[in-house]
Parts: structure tokens; C-alpha cells; sequence
């Protein structure tokens, strides 16, 4: 337990939150850019929770933190997906390209 | 090399490699699959790090809810066996060079950080101390944002509702009435 440090588990995390930048940047299509966000936000749940356990393990604020980061990350996705498909009835597409009329 | 250390390379393959074909699968259906596989790696990574609670209420809220809710909405508003389109090549260059330099800029962070790591304490993370906490309402008890969570919860759902609610021919008529 005590032979992987720390950092190899911020690495992950890391390499985890930018893997979902990518997907945000690339993806036009709504489904699979909150699929990015989801992934970024679970990246930073694991940064909380291994904060926790290496650094301060007499506290558990941590934990804490990545609870309401998934209540939070689980409203979000349920708001976020009624927005898609009221913007499916009224443009038949979830393309981000396609919805530009509050464009300026 | 011992085999604590072999699970949490395995976990961490699992999770990049499932992440990284969950944002390049150009099936989206298949996309969704690929981001449930990533979730149960991070699920196991709790495990890994032995805070079971987080673990399961990651795979209860992740796997169970999110992901259905996903797959559920791909089945609402599209053709889940079709092809989505392919990115412009330069935007996936520039996306590919932010996120990989990104990468780069913080792993040299981390890598010269020293985190003084203290491993004497026990770390106790059972479900009994974690409800304690959390209902607790001394100064370090977070009573208030349970509650302020709870409304958010509330206000999140009667929203989802309203706002994926058909209008009915009623409503219609009244906001033709109300446009003359």
C-alpha cells in the first residue's frame, strides 16, 4: 500500500482530467461533451480523496468534499440532459453547431 | 513490486485507456460503454485506497445512475449505431497539443513538489465516523450543506421536469393569446 507514493496517483488524476479537456475541445455533440465533464469531475474526486488519505489522515474534509462533488456532478447531469432533449424537440439535433441563435 | 502495487498499475491502465476510447469513439452508444468502464476503474481505485464508502457510493450514483441516465437520453435523441462526424484534423492537432502540454506542465509540477506524506496515523474512513461527521452540528460537522444539498436535490429534480415537459396543446394556445 505504502510503495505507490502519492504523485503516481496524481498523475493518473492528471492524465485523466486533460484525456476529458480533449474530449470537451473535440466532441461537437452535447451527450459526449458532458461525458468529458464527467470525467473531468471524477478526476478531481480522486484528487480529494488521496489528499486525504496521504496527507491528512486524521481529518476526512476530503471525503466530504468528493460527496458533494458527486451530489452535485449527479444534479447537474439530470439538469443538463433535460436541456438536451427540449433542445432535441425544437432543433432535431444535439449538435452544439446547430443551436446558434444567441450567437452574436 | 509486490502486488499492491501491480493492481493500482492495472486500475490506472484501466482507467486512462477506457477514458481515452470513451472520447475518441465516434459511436457514441460505444462511447457511453467506454465512460462506464472508466467509472468502475475509478470505483475500483477507491477500493484500492480502502475508502469503501466513496467507492460504493460511486458506483451506486457513477454506474448506476449517471450512465444510465446517458445511455437513456442517446436512445431519446438519436441513432445510437450511427456514425458521429469526424473532427477537423487541426482542431483535433491543436486539442491533442493543449492537452498534452497541459499534461506535461503539471506532472513537472507534481513531479517537483515534495508532499511530506505522514503514514504514521491510521486513516479511518468507516461509514459509522463518516455519518457522525456529517450529521454532526459542532464546528466540524456538515450538517448545513447536507441540508443545503438536499434542497439543491429538490430544486434540481422539479426543474429537470419542468424544463423536459411537453407543452401541452393548452399551453400553446395561451402563449399564442398572449403573443397577439
Amino acid at each position: 500500500m505504502n510503495e505507490i507514493p502519492l504523485t503516481h496517483i496524481l498523475f493518473v488524476s492528471t492524465a485523466l482530467f486533460f484525456i476529458g479537456m480533449y474530449g470537451l475541445f473535440t466532441r461537437r455533440n452535447l451527450i459526449t461533451m458532458l461525458m468529458s465533464i464527467e470525467l473531468m469531475l471524477n478526476s478531481v474526486n480522486i484528487n480529494f480523496v488521496a489528499f486525504n488519505k496521504y496527507l491528512f489522515p486524521d481529518k476526512l474534509d476530503g471525503l466530504f468534499f468528493s460527496l458533494f462533488i458527486i451530489t452535485i456532478a449527479a444534479a447537474e447531469a439530470a439538469v443538463a440532459i433535460a436541456i438536451i432533449i427540449n433542445l432535441y424537440r425544437s432543433h432535431q439535433s444535439i449538435d452544439v453547431d446547430d443551436a446558434t441563435e444567441m450567437k452574436f | 513490486m509486490n502486488t499492491s502495487a501491480i493492481l493500482f498499475y492495472a486500475i490506472a491502465t484501466l482507467i486512462l485507456g477506457a477514458a481515452l476510447l470513451a472520447v475518441t469513439s465516434l459511436k457514441i452508444f460505444r462511447s457511453a460503454i467506454w465512460l462506464l468502464f472508466s467509472l468502475v476503474g475509478i470505483a475500483a481505485l477507491y477500493f484500492w485506497m480502502q475508502v469503501e464508502f466513496i467507492a460504493a457510493i460511486q458506483i451506486v450514483v457513477y454506474v448506476g445512475g449517471i450512465v444510465v441516465l446517458i445511455i437513456f437520453s442517446i436512445f431519446l435523441t438519436q441513432q445510437s449505431g450511427n456514425k458521429m462526424a469526424k473532427p477537423a484534423r487541426p482542431k483535433i492537432i491543436f486539442s491533442a497539443l493543449a492537452a498534452l502540454l497541459g499534461t506535461a506542465f503539471t506532472f513537472n509540477l507534481i513531479n517537483h513538489y515534495g508532499f511530506n506524506t505522514v503514514s504514521a496515523q491510521p486513516f479511518n474512513s468507516s461509514v459509522s465516523e463518516i455519518g457522525t461527521q456529517m450529521l454532526s452540528t459542532t464546528s466540524h460537522g456538515f450538517i448545513l450543506p447536507f441540508e443545503v444539498v438536499s434542497m439543491l436535490l429538490l430544486a434540481a429534480m422539479v426543474g429537470c421536469i419542468v424544463i423536459a415537459m411537453k407543452p401541452t396543446s393548452a399551453d400553446i394556445v395561451h402563449l399564442n393569446k398572449k403573443e397577439d
